[in-house]
């Protein structure tokens, strides 16, 4: 395909806001796929593949569309993740673009999720195009909705497509407009080869497959390929589109979308944003803005179940197949036994990996507060990097802690400015820049501790601003700071588990917050419970949980055997995720406490 | 062991604590749900295959609101369709407040031999407070009244733990309850169920249920005064003078067979593990299945082997003689301390094995609800 005929463009939409409609619609419409029972066919199948996670983030679509203007177009549609964790995964995703689709829905309005990758997208120099969606509903407001767009991401919106992917309304506008509006790939096919992975899976017959878009060049089977940051070398063994099947093709020129396969053999060694290149003619340069994606968050996962520990290796073994992202190694807590210190980009990254151990593999977890990595000099001048509170040597080997700091980049309405700017200053911040994108817009950049973020910054963010606040962030640097390590007494004995590195200053807070929060998650049992934060020798916070003195049901008889016996047995179940350490029994909840947002 | 239970789901009026289904009879209702109850007696005997019953018990609901003939005319038909046991224990529940001499004796005529009385509080106060229609006075009468018309096996359905019940209280009323020496005693603490007027009452803050600590004073002041008093406390809400105790009730908690008839009541079905049947709640609709030659009963229950054992465990704990540990291994083959190791050792000093016997203390009882999760 003629260069000047590829189109390459991504959809960005909050979640209920009708991509995956959309997407089905614009296969129908170019006939990728020929009827409608193919068209559910093919969801039905990706669903399931997405409920089993295997092929989680394959979203790359080629459509051969023929234009009212005659000509035949070669259209690629890239989709992305969407979240503050999986920022730079999105960022490479648009680099392969030249075009986006924002799609809101007529109703709803513009969503803070939505926000953060039309921001990406606009620094990625993409042209964007607004899709009002579901027009056909009743409670539609297109006017006010194309306002909204207007002032809080200020793109103009005179010529928005109104649309129902649903109802098929506006389809072939968005097709006519995609073709028009998104430039052409501007690439040279004869210069040496520069390819961005932007995706890339595990399938257990096909090793790691690996979504690509040509920048300049062409890659065709068979040939001899250096992966350019990770070093490896490789030879194609096939490469071709998804049209949705994938369907091989002789080779990829510059401007193409599609996936190559070259017998890598873990995700790791194909990573997001790397460049290939040929090994025998190779690029002097390689692509911009390559990272090494590092777990920035890192939590203890135990089985409640102590059984289950072999279970959990062989679960983290299977998920780190396809995320390049997480690490994990053995770990070993006095309170909850055997497990493994695990590192993610975030603490999404981090919900996310949890909830799959939990739903997929049927591991029910303990997962302990999470932490960043800490730079330690001991005083016989030996750096430790410590990504647990357990591993912080006594105070006196230590000469000194440094900590992580991210630049902080916040969007928010100007009304929440002044509850956002005491947020950020509560936690540690250094205020770099306030910027009004629009007049009711605004920017706020923040130096920040990563380990006040990975606690409750996030959530205490979104309830402050309503939903509206979108963060990014990028890493800066290590500085040193006043931290200690404080301990978690339950009944007297120290849990490790709970075990939390916070700076000095905040300690005596953090302390009382963090036994009141845990004296609301801990169910009141035979004895009585007593909750102690310490630092070295100093109780700082304590609080107890009283005895229960009286459950009892008065009457049973004939007709409500059954009813209170059933009460009982739900109440029973609500309670078995429970820790038994010593003679107290703690909740998953207690462990995680330290997230709870003060409301 | 085999039991009957006829549900009368009329009240003059609701007692604002009360979330149990009930309706003000209509001019020939009563009459009407009668037959309809005789009907389901008969025609259920193809289903319960339970024997005679042994026990007998009319609740509500205001069973006292049945004449004497109604009673004697259900009594007969249950008696040809099942048998009754030779010492066959027949109770009915009545209102103090509504009660005459002649109705009583001609209950005791029909053949009620135990008469449970719903006096709920012996203080003016209380009982203005709980909304019922009766005063301590009438509540005397009523117990007066039953000894004359022959009564000899008497139970007390009495409340504590009420908002401004004091200890003081509470002696007084166990005063005059040994005054009144009734054969039997049903204690219970208030419960505010949802959806009543003491809900709303209570969420709008209008008054407070005694805390823990004080319920816990109540329930065991009740224990040492009448335990000491030639009471015994034989389940968790039950005290019986020596050869008094409920057979109706402890055939429940015994996991025997039961026949319930009528709106709401309960059938347990003995069969394998057991099964648990209901009829429909509301009058209407149970004549309609009465009427319409249909069984007004489904079962919503059965029971599984793990699910009967949970469920004989629990039962036998509320009781004093707890559980019978070689009937119940026998049973379910299976080592029941071996079974329960991790429940047992959470009741720690609560709990004992003596004589074959599983059974709580008293202060198991105040924590039964949590204890019993471990087994259940």
């Amino acid at each position: 395909m003629n260069q000047k005929n590829i189109r390459n463009f991504s959809i960005i939409a909050h979640i209920d806001h009708g991509k995956s409609t959309l997407a089905d619609r614009l296969l129908e419409e170019t006939g990728t796929l020929t009827d409608r029972e193919k068209a559910d066919q093919f969801l039905d199948k990706m669903d399931i593949e997405r409920e089993r996670g295997i092929t989680i983030k394959a979203q790359a679509v080629c459509l051969n569309y023929k234009a009212d203007n005659g000509e035949d177009y070669t259209l690629n549609l890239i989709d992305t993740p969407g979240h503050v964790d999986f920022t730079y995964e999105v960022s490479r995703s648009l680099t392969a673009c030249e075009g986006a689709l924002l799609v809101v829905d007529a109703s709803q309005g513009v969503e803070a999720q939505t926000l953060a990758n039309v921001y990406l997208a606009l620094d990625e120099d993409l042209e964007i195009f607004p899709v009002l969606n579901k027009v056909d509903l009743p409670g539609a407001e297109p006017e006010r909705v194309k306002e909204e767009i207007e002032e809080i991401i200020g793109l103009d919106t005179s010529d928005a497509i109104v649309a129902s992917a649903k109802e098929g309304i506006g389809i072939h506008d968005i097709l006519e407009r995609i073709v028009e509006r998104v430039p052409p790939p501007q690439g040279d096919p004869s210069a040496p080869l520069k390819a961005l992975i932007f995706d890339s899976w595990y399938d257990s017959y096909q090793g790691v497959v690996v979504m690509i878009r040509i920048v300049d060049g062409e890659l065709k089977k068979g040939d001899k390929i250096e992966l350019m940051a990770s070093k490896g070398t490789y030879e194609v063994l096939k490469v071709g589109v998804f049209s949705p099947e994938a369907t091989p093709c002789d080779a990829l020129r510059a401007g193409d979308v599609g996936f190559m396969i070259a017998g890598i053999k873990v995700v790791q060694d194909a990573k997001v944003g790397d460049t290939i290149t040929h090994l025998h003619r190779r690029a002097d340069q390689a692509l911009p803005g390559f990272k090494e994606v590092k777990p920035m968050v890192f939590s203890g996962l135990y089985p409640i179940d102590t059984s289950e520990y072999e279970m959990l290796r062989d679960a983290l073994e299977k998920l780190q197949l396809n995320d390049a992202a997480i690490s994990y190694e053995p770990e070993n807590s006095m309170a909850l036994g055997f497990g493994f210190r695990c590192g993610f980009l975030g603490l999404l990254h981090m919900e996310i990996i949890q909830e799959r151990l939990e739903r997929e593999f049927n591991i029910d977890l303990i997962t302990t507060a999470p932490t960043v990595v800490y730079n330690v000099t001991t005083v016989k001048n030996e750096l430790l990097r410590v990504d647990s509170a357990n591993k912080l040597p006594e105070v006196q080997y230590i000469d000194k802690i440094e900590e992580p700091f991210i630049l902080a980049s916040i969007h928010v309405p100007n009304e929440f400015v002044g509850s956002i700017l005491a947020l950020c200053e509560e936690k540690r911040g250094v205020q770099r820049e306030i910027k009004y994108l629009t007049e009711s817009r605004v920017m706020i950049v923040y130096e920040l501790p990563l380990n006040e973020i990975v606690m409750d910054f996030y959530d205490r963010l979104k309830s402050i601003s309503r939903g509206y606040a979108s963060l990014d962030y990028e890493h800066l640097d290590y500085r040193p700071s006043k931290l200690v390590r404080m301990n978690v007494m339950i009944n007297g004995e120290v849990v490790d588990a709970l075990s939390l590195i916070v700076h000095q200053d905040k300690a005596q807070l953090r302390g009382r917050d963090l036994v009141s929060k845990m004296k609301e998650f801990i169910p009141r049992q035979q004895y009585v419970v007593a909750i102690q934060a310490a630092i070295g020798g100093k109780i700082i916070a304590r609080e107890t949980v009283k005895a229960l003195r009286k459950d009892v049901t008065a009457k049973c008889y004939g007709g409500d055997i059954s009813r209170k016996r059933k009460l009982l047995e739900k109440q029973k179940a609500g309670k078995k995720r429970m820790k038994q350490i010593g003679s107290v029994e703690l909740p998953q909840e207690a462990f995680l406490a330290i997230l709870k947002v003060k409301e | 062991m085999s039991a009957l239970y006829l549900h009368i789901p009329f009240c003059l009026s609701k007692c604002p604590y009360c979330d149990f289904y009930s309706r003000i009879p209509q001019s020939g209702d009563i009459e009407r749900y009668v037959d309809a109850l005789c009907l389901d007696l008969e025609r259920s005997r193809a289903h319960y295959l339970g024997g005679k019953f042994s026990s007998v018990f009319f609740g509500g609901g205001t069973p006292s609101l049945l004449n004497a003939h109604q009673v004697a005319r259900l009594l007969k038909v249950a008696e040809r369709c099942y048998g009754f046991e030779r010492e066959v224990e027949i109770t009915l529940e009545a209102n103090p407040g509504t009660l005459t001499a002649q109705q009583l004796s001609g209950f005791r005529q029909a053949g009620v031999n135990r008469l449970s009385l719903g006096v709920q509080s012996l203080d003016d106060k209380q009982l203005a407070w709980l909304g019922r229609r009766h005063s301590s006075q009438q509540a005397i009468a009523a117990v007066e009244m039953a000894r004359c018309a022959g009564f000899d096996r008497l139970s007390l359905d009495l409340m504590f733990a009420l908002p401004l019940q004091s200890l003081a209280d509470l002696k007084a009323q166990c005063q005059r309850i040994r005054q009144l020496s009734p054969e039997h005693l049903s204690i219970y603490g208030l419960t505010v169920e949802s959806g009543t007027p003491f809900a709303a009452q209570q969420q709008a803050g209008l008054w407070q249920l005694p805390d823990e600590e004080a319920y816990r004073d109540a329930y065991l002041y009740l224990h040492e005064q009448l335990t000491s008093s030639a009471y015994e406390h034989y389940e968790i809400s039950n005290f019986a003078q020596s050869q008094q105790r409920c057979r109706h009730n402890y055939s429940y908690w015994q996991r025997q067979p039961y026949l319930g008839v009528g709106a709401g009541a309960h059938s347990f079905f003995a069969n394998r593990y057991g099964e648990r049947w209901a009829c429909t709640d509301s009058v209407d609709a149970y004549y309609s299945a009465i009427d319409g030659q249909e069984s007004p009963r489904w079962r919503i229950e059965t029971f599984t082997k793990p699910q009967a054992m949970a469920e004989a465990v629990y039962l036998a704990l509320r009781c004093k003689d707890g559980l019978d540990v070689q009937r119940f291994e026998k049973r379910y083959a299976m080592n029941f301390v071996q079974h329960f190791s991790g429940a047992l050792k959470r009741c720690g000093a609560h709990v004992t094995l003596r004589d074959g016997r599983c059974s709580l203390d008293v202060e198991g009882w105040l924590l039964f609800n949590y204890l019993i999760e471990d087994f259940l």
